[in-house]
């Protein structure tokens, strides 16, 4: 039995998300192949080979591959995995934006339902992932001979990205379908950690009143903590920060070592996203906001008092 | 152009949801059911491009049991022209819906199709890119802006960096994220007009498509519960918490 793991990447750097899917194809078992598709993507082949327990990393470079277009990479995995001697039991993604997207096309054109974000795994064919926001966790099991899985990062801890050697072999690249093109990307930068790699996040809502204050605030302490930072829908969708910043049900799933809520009231919706964090600190003026009943220390204050006074004190 | 739009009937994302004791799934008996958020959006998308002159006829569906013609209403006081409901007692995964409405697309020929992007209840995320396979169409899922244009579409999507926007050719799926837009609320008015609006009911077998499930539920449990913690009194104790007892900071 041999397990396809599709890499995350740029084309230049392999995501850690991809190593949280190396974790849970080795819970399953088997031979673990990784599949890198990109343009120019040398080198994200190179670090995929030196990922502990892999055994063999794929690649396939053509200019169209470049922006993971949906249409032209689950045509790809579909021909690499159709072949009958690659004997794929599983195809495997991380739950990110790239995953979501082409992994469900994949499992349609096999004809085999897709598994969407797995926590743990039961055997090669039962997994647990959580259903209604998180309020719920549904063991399922596939009968399917192919089984298309995504993979929450949160539920698997991230391979070793050394130590491996694996050996790197050349596909052909399939025809380009032509029918999307990327037009143009506009990312945010930063030199924080990425959301979903960071051990601290703090992550502010609309009791923060404005963007401004939000930067104001919320930076400094995200400064001092080395933090990622977060926010809730609704300073999102008042434009306080742009929506990558979102965590919950609909946004980016986080598990980091400590959380900060601040100015949250604690949505169902937002609580999925964020109640796995090991620590959960809560500041909110309203004693009575439903994040205090996750939060492991609250503090009922005004925000715009208390985060000047934290922030001074670390 | 004609527009599809699938919408589905879910629990209402006010609700709180139980796990049943026998673990068979979450308690649904007397829960308030709605229209899944994003297919709100969606609808209210097909209508914003209708009256910009884009799309000449909006056309919900919706699959499940009898129920969803409460869906079909709520999408027809909204605004869509008509509706298609796909009647059956038989749990829907999405894979089998993604086939009865590739199905009902190749009966209809819109040119553009828009789903939510995950359903609340299942949170599968799964049904809009298994559809573009199976039509063989483009998609552009997670959309926060849509442009259509001659025999394309130009399409913002939200990414886990940030934006990025694609241009994709008709026909295609599209796939709605929460800030597409803001869906308006079905006047009195509309909603009394939306009961005369036609609703036709189909069954999978007129389709000729299997909705056997291909996932099997071993069991459904509640998640680890989350103990509420301490309120701090201040500041300091607050640091000192952080650093001492859960040592999480240095
Ligand atoms: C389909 C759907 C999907 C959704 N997905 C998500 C999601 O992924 N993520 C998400 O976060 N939400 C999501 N939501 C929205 C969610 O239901 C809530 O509306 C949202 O989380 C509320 O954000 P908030 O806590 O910032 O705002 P509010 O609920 O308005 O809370 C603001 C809080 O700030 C406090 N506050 C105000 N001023 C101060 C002050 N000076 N000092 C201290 N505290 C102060 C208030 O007491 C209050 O508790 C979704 C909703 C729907 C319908
Ligand atoms: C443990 C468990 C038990 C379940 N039991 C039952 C059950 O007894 N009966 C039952 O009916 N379901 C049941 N379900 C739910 C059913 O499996 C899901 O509805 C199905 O998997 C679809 O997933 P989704 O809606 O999250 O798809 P997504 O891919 O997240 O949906 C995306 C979009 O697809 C469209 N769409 C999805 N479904 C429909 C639809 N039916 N009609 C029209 N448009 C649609 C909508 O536009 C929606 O926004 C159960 C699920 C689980 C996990």
């Amino acid at each position: 039995m041999s397990l396809l793991v599709i890499a995350e990447h740029d084309n230049a750097v392999l995501k850690t998300a991809t190593l949280n899917a190396v974790t849970a194809a080795a819970k399953i078992g088997g031979e673990i192949h990784i599949l890198v598709a990109g343009a120019g993507c040398g080198a994200v082949a190179e670090q995929a080979s030196k990922v502990a327990g892999v055994a063999k990393v794929r690649v396939a470079d053509a200019a169209h591959y470049g922006d993971q277009t949906a249409e032209n990479l689950a045509a790809l995995i579909v021909a690499v995995v159709a072949n009958p001697a690659s004997g794929y039991s599983h195809i495997i993604a991380a739950a990110t934006s790239n995953g979501k997207n082409t992994l469900p096309r994949v499992a349609a054109l096999l004809d085999v339902a897709q598994v969407s974000e797995i926590i743990s795994v039961v055997d090669a064919d039962t997994f647990v992932r959580p259903i209604y926001a998180g309020n719920a966790l549904a063991t399922v099991k596939s009968a399917d001979a192919t089984k298309v899985i995504t993979v929450r990062t949160t539920g698997f801890d991230a391979a070793a990205n050394s130590g491996g050697s694996a050996a790197i072999e050349a596909l052909a690249a399939g025809p380009d379908l032509g029918q999307s093109k990327l037009i143009g990307r506009e990312l945010t930068k930063s030199a924080r950690p990425e959301l979903g790699a960071a051990k601290i996040i703090v992550s502010g809502g609309r009791g923060l009143g404005s963007g401004e204050n939000y930067h104001k605030l919320l930076e400094p302490l995200a400064d001092k903590l080395g933090a990622a930072m977060g926010a809730s829908r609704a300073a999102v969708d008042a434009g306080f920060v742009p929506n990558d910043y979102q965590v919950g049900q609909t946004g980016k799933i986080v598990a980091p070592q400590l959380y900060f809520a601040i100015g949250i009231s604690g949505a169902i919706q937002h609580l999925a996203g964020m109640k796995d964090s090991k620590v959960i600190v809560a500041i909110n003026k309203d004693p009575d906001a439903p994040i205090f009943q996750v939060a492991d220390y609250g503090l009922v204050a005004d925000l715009f008092v208390a985060v000047p006074e934290l922030t001074a004190a670390l | 152009m004609k527009i599809l739009v699938p919408v589905k009937r879910v629990i209402d994302y006010n609700v709180k949801v139980r796990v049943k004791a026998d673990g068979t799934g979450v308690d649904l008996a007397n829960v308030k059911m709605s229209m899944n958020p994003f297919d709100e959006i969606a609808v209210e998308e097909a209508m914003r491009l209708k009256e910009a002159g884009k799309a000449t006829e909006v056309v919900a569906v919706s699959c499940g049991v009898t129920a969803c013609q409460e869906t079909l209403r709520t999408a027809m006081a909204i605004g869509a022209d008509r509706s298609i409901l796909v009647e059956t007692d038989v749990e829907l995964q999405p894979l089998a819906v993604a086939k009865l409405l590739a199905a009902v697309a190749k009966k209809e020929t819109p040119q553009l199709i828009i789903l939510g992007k995950q359903a609340i209840d299942d949170d599968a995320n799964q049904t809009g890119q298994m559809l573009a396979a199976l039509l063989g169409w483009s998609q552009a899922t997670f959309a926060s802006k849509v442009v259509i244009g001659e025999g394309k579409a130009t399409v913002t999507r939200e990414v886990d960096g940030g934006l990025e926007t694609i241009e994709i050719s008709l026909p295609a799926i599209v796939t709605t994220d929460l800030r597409l837009n803001e869906p308006r609320y079905a006047t009195l008015p509309n909603i009394m007009k939306a009961k005369k609006k036609p609703m036709e009911v189909v069954k999978p077998a007129d389709l000729g498509v299997d909705v056997a499930p291909r996932l099997a539920t071993v069991t459904v449990t509640e998640p680890p519960k989350r103990s509420a913690g301490i309120k701090v009194a201040d500041i300091a104790q607050l640091v000192d918490k952080l650093k001492n007892e859960a040592k999480v900071i240095a």
